[in-house]
């Protein structure tokens, strides 16, 4: 079997990810920081190394700034949420998931004020046009920095400077970068990040967290939800103390513990190596499709500027086809359709639809990529 | 007998943060229930030799771990 399916959720898990859950339950399986007893300390030091772990990754000083959430969708919609209000005006890109889209339609109907800056058909942004679309009412900028569905990456570090220009706050989506390439939250310019656990992180789904960075008041962010943090426990009022004021109710134990022993495979194994392996195999995979007559391939084709995610489309045939042919006879996995992102279809023209989508994982190798290009080469031309 | 304080903190995750701190510099502590007759801002306080309070408190400070306040632990039933 080939799973080229690493954008959804990567799979397999480094068997330490796995051990690592396990174990966490099996010798620290308290209620982290809320009993005072050995097994609910050594539980809350779990999630603890977890939190420092993620805050040196993104190059951000303060672990009490890492906030563990569900997914990334869940981070973005506390960031958007906790920030917008009424009246405020918001930015983003036509290549957002709709784990961005939907929140934002959603508070667009509530009177915050939306522009969407439009991308080449190659999923590519022009930080020229934001400083077209912002003005002094800007509150917030939200974009990914890698499409989830043809890989093009957006230019963070310009985007912030165009942001911050306009006295607003940059929120980056990192679900599909988190752990795909170097990300360093002050060089960048980021003041928020949200990330997801279980795809380049290779974590466990389920968890997920908003980084928010060293230098941004988090005074200004309203908690998502509210409840029992096991800190003054003597108040009816949520505390505005990091990390609790965001986190209420009881922490994805095994999850946190299973992202800390995946972020720990990837910096053993180094962030740059990782990096290297994916933009090899995604070059290989971008020349094989090309190659390929009727095969339509998306996005910029140039690894260098993007993360390992390819899509394609065939001349003739519907995409669901192929995705169930790859998988029938071939045993290759892909994901094909929308992706959770009809503004980024429309976008690079393949609304409504879709593509066959191909990502890569840190697993993967040459050979895998070469068997799916032929078989792809095959279901493509019978 | 040895005569304890605690170091009182609003979060646990600041208690993480002071646990690593003075295992670090070679602190004997010992994290606890925080003792009802203190605070209930935290489930967890941190137990050390109370000849090393002003050692502590100062560690805290430099490395600019938040905590509510460092008190006697008084172990007299009540």
């Amino acid at each position: 079997m080939i799973y080229l399916d690493n954008a959804a959720t990567s799979w397999p898990k480094p068997p330490q990810v796995l051990k690592a859950m396990t174990d966490v339950l099996e010798r620290a399986g308290g209620n982290p920081g809320r009993s005072g007893h050995r097994l609910s300390i050594a539980a809350a030091r779990v999630i603890y190394d977890t939190r420092e772990e993620i805050a040196r990754f993104f190059g951000v000083t303060n672990p009490l700034r890492v906030i563990f959430t569900g997914n990334a969708t869940h981070a973005i919609n506390l960031a958007l949420r906790g920030i917008l209000k009424p009246g405020d005006h918001v930015v983003t890109s036509s290549m957002e998931h709709n784990a961005v889209m939907r929140p934002l339609r959603n508070l667009e109907k509530q009177g915050v004020r939306l522009s969407i800056v439009p991308c080449a058909a190659d999923g590519s942004f022009d930080p020229g046009d934001l400083a077209g679309a912002v003005n002094s009412t800007t509150r917030l900028v939200v974009m990914t920095h890698a499409s989830n569905v043809v890989g093009t990456l957006l230019p963070v570090a310009e985007i912030a400077s165009v942001t911050h220009q306009a006295g607003a706050l940059l929120l980056v989506d990192a679900a599909q970068a988190a752990g795909a390439l170097p990300i360093n939250i002050p060089e960048m310019g980021i003041d928020l990040l949200a990330f997801t656990g279980h795809k380049e992180l290779l974590g466990p789904p389920g968890v997920g967290g908003l980084v928010i960075a060293d230098n941004v008041d988090a005074s200004q962010i309203k908690p998502l939800i509210r409840g029992g943090t096991g800190s003054r426990s003597e108040s009816e009022e949520q505390p505005d103390d990091l990390p609790d004021k965001f986190e209420s109710g009881t922490a994805n134990l095994a999850g946190i513990a299973g992202l800390g022993a995946g972020l720990k495979w990837i910096t053993d194994r180094g962030i740059s190596e990782i990096r290297g392996h994916m933009k090899k195999l995604s070059q290989t995979l971008i020349d094989g499709l090309s190659a390929l007559p009727m095969v339509k391939v998306y996005g910029t084709l140039n690894p260098e500027r993007s993360v390992a995610i390819v899509s394609f489309t065939v001349t003739g045939k519907r995409v669901s086809e192929i995705g169930l042919r790859l998988d029938e006879e071939h045993s290759l996995l892909s994901r094909v359709g929308l992706h959770c992102a009809p503004a980024a279809h429309k976008t690079i023209g393949t609304f409504p639809e879709g593509t066959v989508r191909l990502a890569p994982g840190v697993f993967t190798t040459g050979r895998d990529i070469q068997e799916a290009t032929q078989a792809i080469s095959k279901v493509a031309r019978s | 007998m040895t005569q304890y304080g605690v170091a009182l903190f609003h979060t646990t995750s600041a208690v993480m943060r002071a646990e690593k701190l003075l295992i670090k510099g070679g602190y004997v502590i010992k994290l606890i229930p925080t003792p009802r007759q203190f605070s209930s801002d935290c489930g967890i306080a941190l137990r050390f030799d109370w000849n090393h309070c002003e050692q502590v408190k100062s560690e805290l400070d430099e490395a600019k771990v938040e905590f509510d306040s460092i008190k006697f632990l008084d172990t007299k039933p009540i």
